[in-house]
């Protein structure tokens, strides 16, 4: 039961977070090509970064957000089956973000915020840009309010029952995202958007680095569990089957939201301002992360083989091959799985204390994060998008084919950049750079990996557009979806008896901010009783 | 509640798994002591000029009276300071940076020298080079737009030909 407001919601935020997917991908294969050194007419260092500050905040801020805000509004009134709480704020809400959204593209794509997304200061940003992101936050606030309220309505009108697990994923998200955000948000707030309007004069790049990190690891769990929750509730069901464990899937998201919050030091271990101890606590909480992501993965492969027997599958890995690879749902959450898996183990490389010294900046970062970002998560999008697209327009999906050979470019695509990436990292080369210069025997060696990621960008450029071409021939597609109802799958054991506990987010909000009192208290109160030195702006 | 045998099964290897890994990380950082460059240590990079130790006559290579040696550098767009710099390979080298300007990163491929030099703060790292050579030395966060074209080149020699040629305390090269 979806009603209009539902619907509406769904597709305007889907529709802001695709379009911003496709321009940044237009974005992401010119920077490829112009960073390869091959079209040495392209080189322009001015437009180099100002296309990878754009690209990096249309995908990791404005697709992300508002995918997860469209999503969000779809699981709340199918999962607790009510209208959403207050529809005209909910408008307002999306206003709000697309407005911020609109205000910080302007100096972007003018080239007067090339900060990269990250903005570390004291390099600075038009104040549009820094005020523009902010309002985007600010906007998906209001959505996380509204999530809050209609869970809780919810509860309170089913005393007893367990939460719907799509919903459950989606308030402990709500919650991760509420927490998270307060780090960046703060450095904005009270820091970049004060100085960079000139009211005040310097800036300590210190403490707004720490304040970065707090926001910095665990956005992308935000941007992750919209994947998980598709993993757990649509894919088992896609597969022809049912879901293995309902209830350590919710210890799954309860792990994600406790442990990825105060875990974001690991990306300062090569920085001067934080003390080696706090560093190591961070390290340790760091690997903590992988154990839900584990579960989660175990979880899924086991519905997909139970899916597959059913089915018919037969023998140790012989289910494998009666997998429903033809369901886009199915095939792409087999891609996202492989990409978690090789991106997880370059992550326990990042978080590891010693070992982060050799790829720290390297281009081995962008490799890892392009693959569980990019490969994992991006890819659950476009299944998610799949599937509900055609319960939210009504239009069934224009072609399966396409969908599917949507889904495999991408896979190979992301395959033939992120490798070469990686193998670059441990050769040393640098992430944030627009062209080789450095004229030694060494940098020699980076030369042939180059050609490997234009290749694969112009792959996924071409899958990219693929995607946003389904979506539109879908809308215009004359024959209606027939199935129009939610498609949650079923648990095998549904959950009982669970303790209060697990439900009762009071508690697990009490944990997280114990946790973020112990690894961000200190490391934060040190600016203020060190004697620190501020730094004047400069511009790039 | 209801836990499946397997997935109990699982979860001890997730946790053994992990506990593994921190495990290794203990090991190497209790045992060999062997942490990422952290000194809290503040300084005003708008007067690194008029401080003692990074003012332009004492940056560079400083020999030790035990043996080890020290390196001032300073770092700001586009470059680093001193432009080239010798060393010994087999001695434990300390570095010592500041920013004048904005964030910098400081890599040498192939060995574990790496740091962010943040302004208003002194980065230290030491390290040994076991291989003679020429290094790069790049610059490894985004600074501005002549990012690409900072970098220098380092030389590592063999410890006992940089002897031979260093022989005084304290004397830097520019």
């Amino acid at each position: 039961m979806t009603d209009t407001h539902t619907r509406q919601l769904s597709i305007w935020n889907f529709g802001v977070a695709f379009s911003a997917f496709l321009i940044a991908a237009f974005m992401g294969f010119y920077q490829v090509v112009e960073r390869s050194g091959i079209f040495p007419a392209l080189e322009s260092a001015k437009v180099y970064f100002a296309s990878v500050s754009s690209h990096g905040v249309l995908m990791a801020y404005v697709l992300t957000t508002f995918f997860i805000m469209g999503f969000g509004y779809y699981t709340a009134a199918t999962a607790l089956q009510r209208p959403i709480w207050k529809p005209v704020l909910a408008w307002a809400g999306f206003g709000l973000s697309l407005f911020g959204t609109v205000l910080a593209a302007i100096p972007l794509l003018t080239g007067k915020a090339s900060v990269l997304y990250t903005f570390y200061p004291p390099i600075q940003a038009s104040s549009l840009f820094y005020i523009g992101v902010a309002l985007l936050v600010a906007g998906s606030w209001v959505w996380c309010v509204i999530m809050i309220v209609m869970t809780h309505q919810w509860q309170k009108e089913n005393p007893g029952r367990p939460i719907p697990l799509a919903m459950f994923g989606t308030a402990a998200n709500v919650f991760l995202w509420l927490w998270t955000s307060a780090g960046v948000g703060m450095e904005v707030l009270f820091q970049l958007i004060p100085w960079s309007l000139g009211w005040r004069d310097t800036v300590d790049p210190g403490l707004a680095r720490t304040l970065f990190v707090w926001t910095l690891h665990p956005i992308v769990y935000f941007w992750l569990i919209p994947a998980y929750i598709a993993m757990y509730c649509f894919v088992p069901r896609a597969a022809g089957g049912y879901l293995f464990s309902d209830e350590m899937a919710r210890f799954a998201f309860l792990g994600l939201l406790v442990f990825s919050l105060p875990i974001g030091f690991h990306h300062l271990y090569m920085d001067p301002e934080q003390a080696a101890g706090w560093k190591l606590l961070h390290g340790i909480l760091t690997f903590m992360v992988a154990v839900p992501t584990l579960i989660t993965g175990f979880t899924v492969f086991a519905s997909l083989e139970i899916a597959s027997r059913l089915n018919g599958g037969r023998g140790l890995l012989g289910w494998i091959g009666r997998l429903a690879w033809g369901n886009p749902m199915v095939l792409a959450a087999v891609l996202a799985l492989l990409m978690l898996i090789l991106g997880g183990f370059g992550g326990i490389v990042n978080a590891s204390y010693a070992l982060n010294a050799m790829v720290h900046n390297t281009a081995w970062v962008p490799g890892h994060f392009h693959l569980i970002f990019a490969g994992t998560t991006v890819i659950m999008y476009f299944a998610i998008a799949y599937h509900l697209w055609p319960r939210l327009t009504g239009k069934a999906l224009c072609n399966n084919n396409l969908a599917l050979i949507q889904l495999w470019t991408w896979f190979v695509g992301m395959t033939l950049l992120s490798t070469p990436w990686h193998v670059l990292g441990l050769l040393g080369q640098p992430r944030r750079i627009s062209s080789v210069t450095y004229h030694s025997l060494l940098t020699l060696a980076w030369q042939p990996y180059e050609l490997f990621m234009i290749m694969g960008g112009a792959l996924l450029l071409g899958s990219a557009v693929l995607f946003g071409y389904i979506l539109l021939k879908s809308l215009r597609n004359p024959s209606p979806q027939v199935d129009l109802e939610p498609n949650y799958a079923d648990p095998i054991h549904p959950p009982r008896d669970m303790p209060a506990w697990v439900e009762n987010m009071k508690i697990w909000n009490v944990i997280v901010a114990g946790f973020m009192l112990v690894s961000f208290g200190i490391p934060i109160l040190q600016f203020f009783f060190l004697k620190t030195y501020d730094s004047v702006p400069w511009g790039y | 509640m209801h836990i499946d045998p397997l997935e109990k099964k699982w979860i001890y290897i997730v946790l053994g798994m992990t506990a593994l890994f921190l495990g290794g990380i203990f090991f190497t950082t209790f045992v060999f002591d062997i942490h990422p460059p952290s000194n809290v240590e503040t300084i005003d990079s708008a007067r690194l000029h008029l401080s003692e130790e990074f003012a332009e006559d004492n940056l560079g290579v400083k020999r030790q009276p035990d043996g080890t040696i020290k390196v001032i550098m300073v770092a700001g767009r586009y470059g680093f300071f001193p432009r080239r710099i010798t060393l010994p390979a087999d001695t434990p080298i300390t570095f010592r940076w500041a920013s004048i300007d904005v964030l910098h990163g400081v890599h040498m491929p192939m060995t574990n020298m790496s740091t962010m030099v943040v302004p208003g703060y002194v980065s230290e790292i030491t390290t040994e080079f076991p291989k003679p050579g020429d290094y790069p030395m790049l610059c490894n966060e985004y600074c501005g737009l002549g990012h690409d074209f900072m970098w220098s080149k380092v030389t590592v020699e063999e410890k006992q030909a940089w002897m031979r040629r260093h022989p005084n305390f304290g004397g830097g090269e520019s």
